[in-house]
């Protein structure tokens, strides 16, 4: 069933996340200027920090929690919430409802999670972004994350942008659908079945051929890149706003 | 690994993954077969829509039939009774064991045949049974390569899936009187039901699974593709079977979608070759069949599971196995890296429940919560949020409310508990947040190039030289100063 989208709003919040807001700030920053060029005003609380997704994933409640009310009371007006990732959006739309349950923040949590937007998602059916592509021939691999494949379902979206940049095209790897291994702490939990998925899905994008790999979240992307460096692969990496952000001005 | 051994889940578990990453014949197995099953289940459910639809029906149905399971096990137990059944109930492995026993013992049976039944495999019914003097042979093929093997089934509908031929070949040259190597499948294949075919005839006892127990007519249904299952509840004198409390289901209307969903999510077939309903012993006037019919109502943990309304969940499942197949974990491992009866996703959530998180629940790290196995299962077991509420039970030292899984809290550890610990006041004070965003940002250089696990096989992040929360700043910045610059021209 199809997500209803409002207007294109004024303002939006943007919630950066905390891997990009460390290692990919240019990501975070591609997409405030996407979304500013569409008109829309973006507000960025500098009280932000993670969305707790971590701590939850590892089982730990109630740490999660803690995190994830500061992001709430962070985030409190009637404005949307952009996320330039599927993985912390889908944390704020599915599972944050749950781990408040039975709590005083339940009704501002179901609040949050109905008016949060991951970045290509909004783009596309909020904004309905129309690219004009300024840059050169390229061969692109596009790795959507498990999250977005089937937490916010927002794979489409990002492919749907990809495809309109007309100097773009756009190559499938061979189990493009399968997870790459990162989730979170499993990658340190668990690090050699982690490392046999990644290695399989840097084996499956090297083999398409592509220049680039893009990827709407920064997890999967670290984690693949990071394998790719580690095997002295070349395959340039990139959060999706970036390659976007870039190839338009 | 020889029989099922619960106290070494936990304890061996790493050194069991480290086996099965590093044999590489055993994951090209996996792999290929793994991929010929999604395929082949893909092809089954051409239209999304019309699988959405079958797959919420079949959540619903069963759905149904648990919120009224008390009343349907009592219903089931009365109609099997009428029918000429004999109902035992079994709280615990060790009591579905001693139950089962003793019908052989009133027989002065020796000697058993077994269909497919993953409940037995359990309750480690073959060895208890060899412990007290009973040959016990298992008459699927798969099961019967695993018994020839001294192993443990690697999937619960293909028990001997990571064997590939030439190792099948070599195992029956091996192990079976007169049997030269051959490759040939059929030739395998008849090798072996000329063996079991002559068993099944001297069996005193047949015992098989339940697929689904049907409460309004006290019908047990079973689901095969071999005849042997057939054959097991025909052939013997009496008939024992085993059966989860779970699998009641309300009324034969209930099973024509069950059965879609299971043999299309299973094999990618859309019946299989046999369905056997059996619904008591030879009658007067009948030719074939039984004089005795058993069935043992396994408990072994499930109320426990039943009691809590989300893991409650986990008694939906069907038992298709459709998880296993896409699980980017299990494909990698293989089914003996869980050490577990059920491995993959399900046995994931089954196995700490049953054999409790002290003992099982170390197997839940071994998921990245991908939501694969989800997506797959045919009656929509969410099956990723019960590894993560698992996870946090084995961390969890405060007492809860509904009967929590055995071994609540055994997994916690003190480092781990601090990190997170420090990792949410971090997190949830801006200043301090933002301190160390600085910190990292400014001593980038300094970045460790090896940090634990994750530098094994990847390079280090590099921390950016400038955070998104101070490019933010400074780009609001900047534009609140254009703005008034622009408002005083």
């Amino acid at each position: 069933m199809q997500r209803a989208y409002p207007e294109k709003p004024e303002q939006v919040y943007f919630f950066g996340t905390c891997l990009i807001d460390l290692f990919y700030p240019e990501a975070g920053m591609a997409g405030i200027q996407l979304l500013e060029r569409e008109g829309v005003k973006v507000v960025y609380p500098q009280q932000q920090s993670c969305c707790g997704q971590p701590a939850y994933n590892s089982g730990y409640d109630n740490e999660a929690r803690k995190v994830a009310a500061a992001q709430i009371a962070c985030l409190g007006e009637e404005r949307p919430v952009v996320v330039p990732s599927a993985s912390c959006a889908d944390m704020f739309r599915h599972h944050y409802p749950d781990l408040f349950a039975d709590t005083p923040l339940h009704k501002q949590a179901l609040d949050l999670a109905a008016r949060t937007y991951e970045l290509t998602e909004f783009l596309v059916h909020v904004c309905k972004i129309r690219l004009v592509d300024h840059g050169p021939a390229a061969t692109v691999a596009i790795h959507n994350s498990c999250s977005a494949q089937r937490g916010t379902k927002t794979a489409q979206d990002a492919i749907s942008l990809l495809r309109q940049m007309s100097n773009v095209a756009i190559v499938l790897q061979e189990r493009a659908s399968e997870c790459c291994g990162f989730g979170g702490t499993f990658a340190v939990k668990a690090p050699d079945i982690s490392n046999a998925m990644v290695q399989d899905k840097c084996d499956n994008l090297l083999a398409t051929g592509a220049n680039d790999l893009v990827s709407g979240d920064c997890g999967c992307l670290m984690n693949i890149s990071g394998a790719l460096e580690k095997r002295k692969d070349k395959l340039p990496a990139q959060h999706i706003a970036s390659f976007i952000w870039e190839r338009t001005q | 690994m020889s029989r099922f051994e619960p106290a070494t889940v936990n304890l061996e578990f790493d050194k069991r993954v480290d086996d099965a990453l590093q044999d590489q014949e055993l994951r090209a197995n996996f792999r290929g077969a793994m991929d010929f099953l999604m395929g082949k289940r893909a092809a089954m459910f051409p239209d999304k829509e019309d699988l959405e639809a079958l797959r919420s029906q079949g959540e619903a149905i069963r759905n149904r039939c648990l919120n009224q399971l008390p009343e349907l096990l009592e219903q089931f137990e009365q109609r099997c009774t009428e029918n000429g059944i004999q109902v035992h109930w079994a709280e615990t492995s060790q009591e579905a064991n001693a139950i089962i026993l003793e019908i052989m013992h009133k027989h002065d049976a020796t000697r058993m045949v077994k269909g497919k039944s993953m409940a037995s495999e359990e309750i480690g019914l073959n060895h208890f049974l060899a412990d007290h003097g009973v040959e016990c042979l298992e008459t699927d093929m798969g099961e019967y390569i695993v018994q020839l093997a001294d192993e443990t089934p690697s999937h619960i509908i293909m028990p001997a899936i990571h064997k590939n031929k030439q190792q099948i070949a070599r195992l029956f040259n091996q192990k079976i009187d007169g049997v030269e190597y051959s490759e040939d499948v059929d030739r395998l294949i008849g090798i072996g039901r000329d063996v079991l075919r002559q068993k099944f005839f001297e069996a005193e006892v047949g015992l098989s699974g339940v697929n689904f127990a049907v409460a309004e007519t006290g019908t047990l249904c079973l689901v095969e593709n071999e005849g042997n299952g057939r054959m097991t509840t025909t052939i013997p004198p009496v008939h024992i079977a085993l059966c989860g409390i779970e699998k009641v289901v309300e009324s034969l209307r209930d099973i024509p979608p069950l059965l879609r969903l299971l043999t299309r999510s299973a094999t990618g077939q859309a019946i299989t070759t046999y369905f056997n309903m059996i619904s008591g012993p030879r009658k007067p006037d009948e030719k074939d069949g039984p004089q005795e019919v058993h069935v043992v109502l396994l408990d072994n943990g499930r109320s426990r599971i039943y009691a809590d309304k989300q893991l409650q969940e986990t008694l939906r499942c069907i038992r298709c196995g459709a998880c296993m197949n896409h699980c980017p974990v299990y494909t990698r491992i293989g089914g003996h890296a869980y050490g577990t009866t059920y491995p993959g996703p399900i046995g994931q959530v089954v196995s700490p429940q049953i054999w409790g998180l002290h003992t099982a629940g170390a197997i839940t790290k071994a998921c990245s919560l991908n939501g694969a196995c989800g997506e797959a299962c045919p009656v929509k077991i969410p099956l990723a949020d019960l590894i993560r509420r698992l996870r946090y039970e084995s961390n969890n030292n405060e007492p809860t409310p509904v009967p929590a899984p055995r071994g609540q809290g055994s997994l916690r550890k003190r480092s781990e508990a601090v990190t997170w610990k420090l990792w949410a006041l971090l997190s949830r004070k801006p200043g301090l947040y933002k301190l160390a965003l600085l910190l990292a940002t400014r001593l980038r250089a300094l970045t460790p190039k090896h940090i634990g696990p994750w530098t094994r096989y990847r390079s280090a992040p590099k921390p950016a030289a400038r955070s998104l929360h101070e490019l933010a700043a400074q780009r609001s910045q900047s534009n609140a100063s254009s703005q008034e610059h622009g408002r005083h021209e």
